[in-house]
């Protein structure tokens, strides 16, 4: 329809709100990418001078660094493994008809509506500690001493929480994919004597995995900034047992005050990220066509 | 249309003026301040002050410790000059007067009686002799114990305990079946908060952060014999999840009356024996915090939270008569009278603790003001050492490496690591963030 004129004014009409886009992403990467190779201490900001790759240098050799990225992967994994496959299973369940099916779906989804630190807070005071938490009750109850869960298991406490957080999420997504399936597909197989488990097999969960991708690739992304629940409850310990790259980032700029190392490990992450991003979208987006 | 835009005009202008001469007459104090109690109080008491200076209004930014650091530290570092009067800790106070980010506050009014501020104090919050910031609550740390614990275990707490005598003690008042842990200690990583603790059992050890070609000390035998007493008591006596203890933890264990011993900072002295909150509030004994034998030395812990005015503040005058009246004796008695003498910010001057009714009211006057008066922040270990402070190390560079080790000793505590590792961790990532800061310097 649009002839050669309508799409060049059309183009005009977009610019400013592109240039608006580029200009609110390229001056933050822009600064920061400056700042990285800076040497700039805000508890000594007299002494600015290049620091050509130091910074880069520094923030890599951290003994932290290693395992703040082991870290990262497993905290994304984690969730992601615990996320989708309950995420399916509470998807099968609620989409069956069963009495009080409001309620109970709402329910399911309200963990998503809590903020992060408010829900680190309430697992870290009121659930996992060891003195006043429900599952040191629970453990006392069997007999069982109770579990100092941020002392022993600092990683898969976090793991825990983010992935009751973000479970709702899948479960949502994954749910609305459940409910497009056609019945008649399914009486069809089952009139063919095809099992429960084989027609969840082949074709409940062909018809889910692009509402599948869609979560892995949305929760990826979240994932790897994960930082308030950190913060709330391990302040990345003990040692630097919970330590991710978001929280290696903020020990550098808020901590140590350290702008041009923090900068540089921001530059990092960008890098990682997209690295990740790519070989996700590899992986998983060919079934987003 | 044109009457109208000159209509239009006249009240700009008219406005302009009454904003210029409202400038002229009014000012408005931006003060950050910590959430504590004494200054949540201080907010609520400002009336007198306000209607003595009709013109200068006071606007609060009240933030949680951690936040105020950052905030303003980024704001005095980049001359933001958003605040006109900040609340900062001792550890602040002599690194930002040296790079002249704090105004000197040499000239305070006559009656405000410098001589009076409790010497240790004094000498904390001075570079060369000059005022940088007013204290307005000062605390040391002492050990706070159960009497009635001690008595039906059998053992007396000298007040001038050693080391081996809390190890002895800790052990006689532990039932783990009646959940009573002989001795809690902080265990939360951070500069302030397990390594506040740590540092001045290390200094009582006789152990030293840096030695004097700032070379960190963690190798040395005095910081092993530290760290692994901390952590035998802690591991034998201590209660379960220690490692994620702050002070306030710890106070709601030692209310709940499953501690034996607390050592930490005086101010708690008056939570512990407060029977609304308390429940153990008339069997708590003091005494100084310990040495360990033949090491002259009580660890020298001294903080106070202090007002201080930037250099950068463009109302020093309005400012200035804020920060004498806020830490005046005048201040201290109309809290007394208005909420009772336990309410009075304690450590900062000598006369409170010279009054008859407040020695009465707070049974702890005497051992606070000793263990106050007894920290050194001039020379905080008996060995060389080239820094000042006593429980931190005032070094900007100390909240990060601080926080860096207190992560590792918590993981020591956490059963993550040994002691020997967490030694040799603390000292490789010790020295490597004092070779990017260039020194020695």
């Amino acid at each position: 329809m649009a002839t050669r004129q309508t799409a060049g004014l059309a183009r005009l009409m977009r610019a400013p709100a592109i240039i608006l886009l580029l200009i609110w992403m390229i001056v933050p990467l822009g600064m920061t990418l400056y700042y990285s190779f800076q040497n700039y201490n805000l508890l000594n900001p007299a002494a600015i001078s290049w620091a050509g790759w130091f910074n880069y240098q520094y923030f890599v050799t951290d003994p932290a660094f290693m395992a703040a990225i082991r870290n990262t992967l497993v905290l994304v994994l984690g969730v992601l493994t615990i996320t989708v496959v309950l995420g399916i299973a509470i998807a099968l369940l609620i989409d069956k008809p069963i009495w009080g099916q409001g309620i109970v779906r709402i329910l399911i989804i309200s963990p998503f509506f809590v903020m992060p630190p408010v829900a680190a807070l309430i697992w870290k005071n009121m659930i996992m500690h060891p003195s006043y938490g429900v599952f040191a009750d629970i453990a006392r109850f069997l007999g069982l001493q109770p579990v100092d869960w941020f002392a022993q298991y600092p990683l898969t406490s976090i793991v825990i929480i983010v992935a009751w957080q973000w479970l709702p999420f899948a479960t949502l997504i994954l749910l609305t994919a459940l409910q497009s399936l056609d019945g008649e597909q399914m009486e069809a197989a089952e009139m063919d004597g095809a099992g429960a488990i084989s027609r969840f097999i082949h074709l409940t969960l062909p018809h889910m995995a692009r509402a599948i991708t869609v979560v892995i690739l949305i929760q990826t992304i979240f994932l790897l900034g994960i930082y308030a629940e950190i913060l709330v409850t391990t302040n990345g310990g003990p040692g630097n047992a919970s330590t991710n790259l978001t929280y290696l980032i903020y020990r550098a700029a808020r901590l140590n005050f350290d702008i041009g190392g923090a900068a540089a490990g921001g530059i990092i992450a960008v890098i990682l990220a997209n690295l990740v991003a790519i070989f996700l979208m590899r992986a998983v987006g060919k079934n987003l066509d | 249309m044109t009457t109208t835009f000159r209509a239009l005009l006249g009240a700009t202008a008219l406005c302009a003026v009454g904003t210029v001469a409202a400038a002229q007459d009014n000012v408005t104090l931006t003060i950050a301040t910590v959430n504590n109690g004494d200054m949540i109080r201080m907010q609520q008491m400002t009336a007198p002050f306000t209607e003595a200076n009709p013109n200068i209004q006071l606007e609060w930014v009240t933030l949680e410790e951690n936040i105020l650091r950052e905030r303003v530290t980024t704001d005095i570092a980049t001359s933001g000059g958003q605040y006109d009067v900040l609340t900062i800790g001792t550890y602040e106070v002599p690194i930002w007067a040296a790079q002249n980010w704090l105004t000197p506050l040499d000239d305070l009014p006559e009656g405000y009686d410098v001589d009076d501020l409790v010497p240790a104090v004094r000498a904390a919050l001075s570079v060369d002799d000059t005022l940088y910031a007013a204290p307005f609550y000062a605390e040391s740390a002492m050990v706070m114990y159960r009497t009635d614990l001690a008595e039906a275990a059998g053992v007396t707490i000298p007040s001038n305990p050693t080391w081996t005598d809390i190890t002895a003690a800790a052990e006689a008042m532990t039932d783990r079946d009646a959940e009573v842990y002989g001795i809690c200690l902080r265990g939360k990583p951070g500069w302030g908060e397990n390594m506040a603790f740590l540092t001045a059992m290390a200094n009582s050890y006789g152990a030293r952060w840096f030695d004097t070609d700032w070379n960190p000390q963690f190798d040395s035998p005095e910081w092993q014999a530290t760290l692994t007493d901390y952590l035998t008591l802690m591991n034998e006596y201590g209660p379960p999840g220690a490692s994620s203890n702050g002070f306030n933890e710890n106070l709601s264990l030692f209310q709940q009356g499953k501690c034996g011993m607390w050592i930490d900072a005086t101010v708690a002295a008056g939570f512990v024996t407060d029977p609304t909150d308390s429940t153990v509030a008339d069997s708590v004994g003091f005494a100084q915090f310990p040495n360990k034998d033949g090491v002259d030395n009580h660890g020298n812990w001294l903080w106070a939270w202090n007002l201080a005015i930037p250099a950068s503040s463009q109302k020093q005058e309005a400012a200035k008569a804020f920060v004498a009246w806020a830490t005046s004796k005048e201040y201290t008695d109309m809290v007394a009278e208005a909420q009772g003498w336990r309410a009075a910010p304690p450590g900062t001057r000598t006369s409170l603790y010279e009054n008859a009714e407040y020695q009465e009211a707070a049974p702890f006057a005497a051992m606070t003001l000793e263990a106050i008066n007894s920290a050194d922040t001039q020379k905080a270990s008996v060995q060389d050492i080239p820094y000042t402070g006593g429980q931190f190390v005032a070094i900007p560079e100390f909240q990060g490496i601080g926080t860096q080790v207190g992560q590792t000793f918590s993981a020591a505590l956490a059963g993550q690591m040994s002691a020997d590792d967490a030694l040799a961790a603390a000292q490789t990532s010790t020295a490597r963030e004092m070779a990017r800061a260039g020194y020695p310097k």
